[in-house]
């Protein structure tokens, strides 16, 4: 499969760029005239496959369809390691595609919870132009197909958690300092109570790896998308990134050399291992990523770092190097394989030479 | 109680014994919010019952509404275990049981008031004539009728291109 090398949400940092990785505002929408996807036959599935497809959806170029059926595990796993689809969306065999265009800032899935969930994904910190990208989007579906609309709930959604608006906007933040003062805990605790979901790096029920963490507003439902997006940008984001700051000022102003040490420690470790499992490589970026943005590190690009990131992951790994596949029958497990933690260290050690 | 809960790994927080339908669901905080049961947001004592394992169980004994939704007949209890509805009718339906189960997950928002699609007869329409067209295109396809195909993607593409009529 072909996707183009570029990562859009690796690329710039602006404002709060220093936590603030990528931002996302996401769009369920469901057709009249057949049951949600849960309770949809095969047939019904399909043909709302086809039918979603036939639509004039984006004025893109780019933009195209990637039938499920016709991806390979790898070429699926691509897909998630670039945040376009979800790990519930590649794990099942129905009848499902996902669109993607604008230099994959925009994708659609059909078939997953929903029958069409749209997203735009931009780099830094940017919740207005995702939320831009993404009404345009759904301003043409409009156009074009008859939704489900409930003149008292608003859009309808297979759970009732998603209906009104059906907009989900999210950040991906990066919360080393967090983690190595223990305040994550702390932190999803407030976070419940400001109705802000948190999540791991590949959203629902994955884990924190790099330490980032996607966080999102819960409720859907009695205010508008503007008001929405005004209070997750405006409240939220911030007092996030605020508290980060202050656990990186902290670790600074109470234990310099310790955290010099756990930064040039992880350089150290990323230079010269000879084996490296996805995990590792994770948690010793996200302590370069600290480093460098803390001015800990000089010598290290964050550009490089972020480009790692997404290199060390397995599907990203196997596309440049082919050679490292596990054969059929051996270990399997992926990263796993000595051979993939080979490559996968040889990389490392090459981009931070 | 040590069961996990029924979605996910997590040790289940609350418990639902149905006695009429003889049904046990079991869940975690956040699948029982999804779920739409009153869980307390942060509760002081969690930490004094951490240790014997916070729960909250609730034994269902009435029924509101119908117990199954006539549009795709999914029953009541079979969203209380997935937290999914089957159909936009599940909402009509169910409106008795979502009347309350709704605003608990939605921070107590009772409506929306957002953007609503302009739902015209038009577009609705066109989606039955775009489905009716995409079957045909698919018989077609499977007798190898292709220049019938190619006249019906034709018409496919005429009604992508104006929005309207493709008649």
């Amino acid at each position: 499969m072909k996707l183009p090398d570029r990562e859009p949400w690796f690329e710039a940092f602006g404002e709060h760029g220093d936590v603030v990785v990528s931002s996302r505002a996401r769009l369920a929408r469901n057709l009249t005239g057949f049951p949600f996807v849960n309770r949809a036959s095969e047939e019904q599935r399909a043909e709302i496959l086809r039918l979603v497809r036939s639509l004039p959806l984006c004025e893109h170029d780019d933009w195209r369809w990637l039938d499920l059926a016709d991806l390979d595990r790898q070429g699926r796993r691509l897909l998630l390691e670039r945040h376009l689809v979800s790990q519930e969306f590649i794990d099942h065999d129905a009848p499902r595609a996902v669109g993607i265009g604008h230099g994959e800032r925009l994708s659609v899935m059909v078939n997953e919870e929903d029958h069409l969930r749209m997203q735009a994904l931009v780099p830094g910190c940017d919740l207005a132009e995702a939320w831009r990208l993404v009404a345009a989007l759904d301003g043409r579906l409009e156009q074009v197909a008859d939704l489900a609309v409930h003149p008292r709930w608003g859009y309808l959604t297979a759970c009732p958690t998603n209906i009104g608006t059906a907009v989900r906007f999210s950040v991906m933040a990066h919360l080393p300092a967090l983690r190595l003062t223990n305040e994550v805990e702390r932190l999803k605790r407030a976070a419940i109570a400001l109705d802000v979901a948190v999540r791991g790096f590949y959203g629902e029920g994955s884990d924190s790896s790099g330490e980032f963490y996607q966080l999102s507003n819960q409720v859907t439902l009695g205010m508008s998308e503007v008001d929405l997006l005004e209070r997750f940008s405006t409240e939220i984001v911030p007092r996030i990134v605020s508290y980060e700051r202050m656990a990186r000022e902290m670790l600074l102003d109470r234990n310099r050399l310790g955290l010099e040490d756990k930064v040039q420690r992880s350089l150290g470790l990323l230079r010269s291992a000879r084996l490296l499992t996805a995990e590792e490589a994770m948690k010793n970026l996200s302590r370069l990523r600290l480093g460098t943005v803390v001015g800990l590190l000089d010598d290290v690009e964050l550009g490089t770092i972020h480009r790692l990131f997404l290199a060390v992951q397995p599907a990203h790994l196997l596309r440049e190097h082919p050679d490292a596949m596990p054969s059929p029958g051996g270990s399997g497990r992926d990263g796993e394989d000595a051979r993939i933690r080979e490559v996968r260290a040889s990389i490392v050690r090459a981009a931070l030479r | 109680m040590n069961e996990t809960c029924d979605k996910c790994d997590r040790p289940a927080e609350v418990h639902e014994i149905d006695p009429i339908q003889g049904t046990a669901i079991h869940l975690c905080r956040e699948h029982a919010v999804q779920a739409g049961f009153d869980v307390p947001a942060s509760s002081p004592m969690a930490g004094v019952l951490s240790g014997l394992g916070s729960m909250q169980i609730q034994v269902t004994t009435e029924r509101r509404g119908p117990s199954a939704c006539p549009g795709c007949g999914l029953e009541f209890a079979r969203f209380r275990k997935t937290g999914l509805l089957g159909c936009p009718q599940c909402y009509d339906s169910f409106a008795a049981q979502l009347e309350s189960i709704i605003p608990r997950s939605q921070n107590g928002a009772t409506a929306h008031l957002g953007h609503v699609a302009h739902r015209t007869s038009d577009v609705a329409d066109r989606q039955a004539l775009r489905r009716s067209i995409l079957e045909e295109l698919e018989r077609a396809v499977a007798a190898e009728q292709y220049e019938r195909a190619a006249t019906l993607r034709d018409r496919l593409q005429t009604l992508a291109a104006d929005g309207g009529d493709a008649t």
